[in-house]
């Protein structure tokens, strides 16, 4: 837990609206070690799907570097930045954002499909991440025949399947009940536990909250706080 | 590639209804393209065949005088060529005459022919076996118009070298069947020295005919025409249903071109938050560019695919039982009213690339616009 994965120096990021510039972060600084489970708090437009889209390197900042995995992605290629989602990076978004024509095994597939991974081991891995979210039994079936919990969940399977450092979460639990966002939650604190892995939410959402162990609080795309929940945690369960 | 290939056959067959009125559209062109170039190939060789077979040989030795697009130069077109150079010819003396079938005037061309003659496909045999007095064999065509039969006799009437008139009965040794409406429509055809005999021009010709052996000379009074330029005219004729083939198809490969076209276009707004979902999890703007052209280029392999399974048999019945031509006789040269269209494995190659390539071409550019996608703005699209 204690190597930085992801390094945010002097984040500002600026986009052009009509005439005028719109500023959705400005000077953002902050480090992530491996394995945390932490999220972006904070209303709409307080720039955290901004700041979570410039760590998943589809989009880059204007001032200041974002390095993740070691790499500075205001420098990747298209290429590149292709390559480090592809092996690194996971994507869950709150519409899920599955492949409607393909299965269940096949959408958690797809990731894979452009890794040199043979038939046998795709096979082993997509089952394997499908068994994680309890969705093994539903591999044949079309995303239009699963409820939002279970689409979520594949969502979370594609995004696990090839064993990312990093999964970027947007809102997941936004279409979801609570039932099913408490689910897909303990299933992500789970994989995190399990496996190791960075989470990073972009949420308002007081349930998501509860999950997380470091909560960075955004506001006019500034950082407003940056608190560790865990040890609260542990404090309050130890009185 | 074969992971796009993979991906685009899964995307377009997911696609459903609309992938398969694009390939439907497509095959049909695909299948008509094929069938119309191959009518108009077997036109052409059938065309060349017969009129090769039948009138033209492999050129002919024209005199000077004569102009085969008017009919008044028959009475001077005509000479003496030295034996010595009528060597792999067939001589052919013609004369405007008229006959008298049933009372009433008919103009016709009095063709003379050597019996022997064995370069055309003329049954002149049964001139050489007639007992007749003025032997005569005409074509389906002629026997119909002048209502004869085999048997017959007909009332003759025509010129000597004078201009004297003179008339005889013929009687109709043969009738043939052809599909060059050149050696049927408006003649008949007795023995040569027959003819020669009755206008007093004893060893005279209009025209003749070479054999495959023959080799142009210079000589005196007389031109040579070339068997390609006497077949310039149906040249012609097969260039400008080409041509005007060609305008047609085009166009409708436009019309199925642009229903992929549109697809594509459609794609870049229907299909933004699945583009953003490619490029999320690691599809690189390439690998984008590849899918949608492939995509766009897959509709046309699958055209030709479809195309294959309606458009064999089709291929297949009229290739063998060819098409009727009722009344394309009245062209004038060597069109059967029968054509069977000619279905080569080149002719169905070269429509299928033309398919497939302009199909590829035609993706290219959308797939390069939907690559180029901001994929923040995809993944937030609504569709």
């Amino acid at each position: 837990m204690d190597q930085n994965i992801i390094s945010i120096q002097n984040v500002t990021k600026r986009y052009p609206m009509g005439d005028r510039e719109f500023t959705a972060l400005k000077n953002i600084n902050l480090e992530f070690k491996k394995g945390e489970f932490g999220g972006f708090v904070g209303p709409s437009g307080s720039g955290k799907t901004t700041l979570l889209n410039i760590i998943g390197s589809l989009d880059s900042p204007t001032e200041g570097k974002a390095i993740v995995m070691g790499k500075r992605i205001s420098e990747l290629s298209h290429k590149e930045s292709a390559l480090l989602r592809n092996l690194h990076i996971g994507f869950v978004f709150q519409v899920y954002n599955l492949l409607p024509i393909y299965t269940v095994y096949e959408n958690v597939e797809f990731a894979l499909l452009l890794q040199d991974n043979t038939k046998q081991e795709r096979k082993k891995a997509v089952m394997e991440a499908l068994e994680w979210v309890g969705l093994q039994d539903m591999a044949d079936k079309k995303p239009s025949k699963l409820s939002g919990g279970e689409g979520q969940r594949v969502a979370i399977a594609r995004a696990m399947v090839k064993r990312p450092q990093i999964v970027l979460a947007d809102e997941p639990s936004a279409n979801l009940d609570a039932k099913n966002a408490h689910g897909i939650l303990q299933t992500m604190k789970q994989l995190n536990k399990e496996l190791n892995t960075t989470f990073l939410f972009a949420t308002h959402d007081e349930k998501v909250m509860e999950y997380l162990d470091r909560i960075i609080h955004l506001e006019d795309g500034q950082v407003a706080e940056d608190e560790i929940v865990t040890a609260k945690r542990t404090l309050t369960n130890s009185k | 590639m074969k992971l796009a290939f993979r991906l685009a056959y899964k995307n377009i067959m997911g696609a459903g209804l609309r992938t398969w009125l694009n390939v439907g559209i497509l095959s049909f062109v695909f299948v008509l393209i094929i069938f119309y170039r191959a009518f108009l190939i077997g036109w052409q060789e059938q065309g060349i065949q017969n009129s090769v077979a039948w009138e033209y040989g492999y050129g002919q030795l024209q005199n000077s005088d004569y102009d085969p697009a008017d009919p008044f130069t028959l009475d001077d077109g005509h000479g003496i060529l030295p034996d010595d150079q009528q060597q792999n010819l067939v001589p052919l003396l013609l004369r405007q005459a008229s006959i008298y079938p049933q009372g009433r005037m008919m103009p016709i061309v009095l063709k003379g022919i050597g019996v022997d003659q064995e370069l055309l496909k003329l049954p002149t045999q049964k001139l050489r076996e007639s007992a007749a007095a003025i032997p005569a064999i005409v074509g389906t065509r002629m026997a119909e118009a002048a209502n004869l039969k085999e048997g017959d006799q007909v009332l003759l009437r025509w010129r000597d070298k004078e201009g004297t008139f003179d008339a005889a009965n013929v009687t109709i040794a043969g009738i043939f069947s052809t599909q060059v409406p050149g050696v049927d429509v408006g003649q008949i055809w007795i023995p040569l020295r027959k003819l020669q005999q009755m206008t007093g021009l004893q060893g005279h010709a209009t025209l003749f005919v070479a054999n495959s052996n023959f080799v142009s000379k210079n000589n005196d009074g007389w031109r040579f025409v070339s068997q390609q330029e006497l077949l310039k005219e149906l040249n012609a004729a097969v260039e400008a249903e080409s041509i005007s083939g060609w305008v047609i198809y085009l166009l409708l490969l436009s019309i199925a071109l642009l229903a992929i076209f549109d697809t594509q276009v459609l794609s870049i707004f229907r299909r933004q938050r699945e583009i953003g979902t490619y490029i999320s999890l690691g599809l690189t703007r390439n690998r984008v560019v590849n899918l949608f052209t492939i995509e766009g280029t897959m509709y046309s392999l699958l055209a030709t695919f479809v195309g294959g399974i309606y458009g064999l048999p089709i291929f297949l019945y009229f290739g063998t039982q060819g098409i009727g031509m009722g009344g394309i006789e009245e062209m004038g040269f060597g069109m059967s009213s029968r054509i069977y269209p000619a279905f080569g494995f080149s002719l169905i190659l070269t429509t299928f690339v033309l398919v497939v390539v302009s199909s590829a071409l035609i993706s290219y550019w959308p797939a390069r616009k939907i690559a180029r996608l901001d994929p923040v703005k995809a993944l937030k699209s609504k569709h």
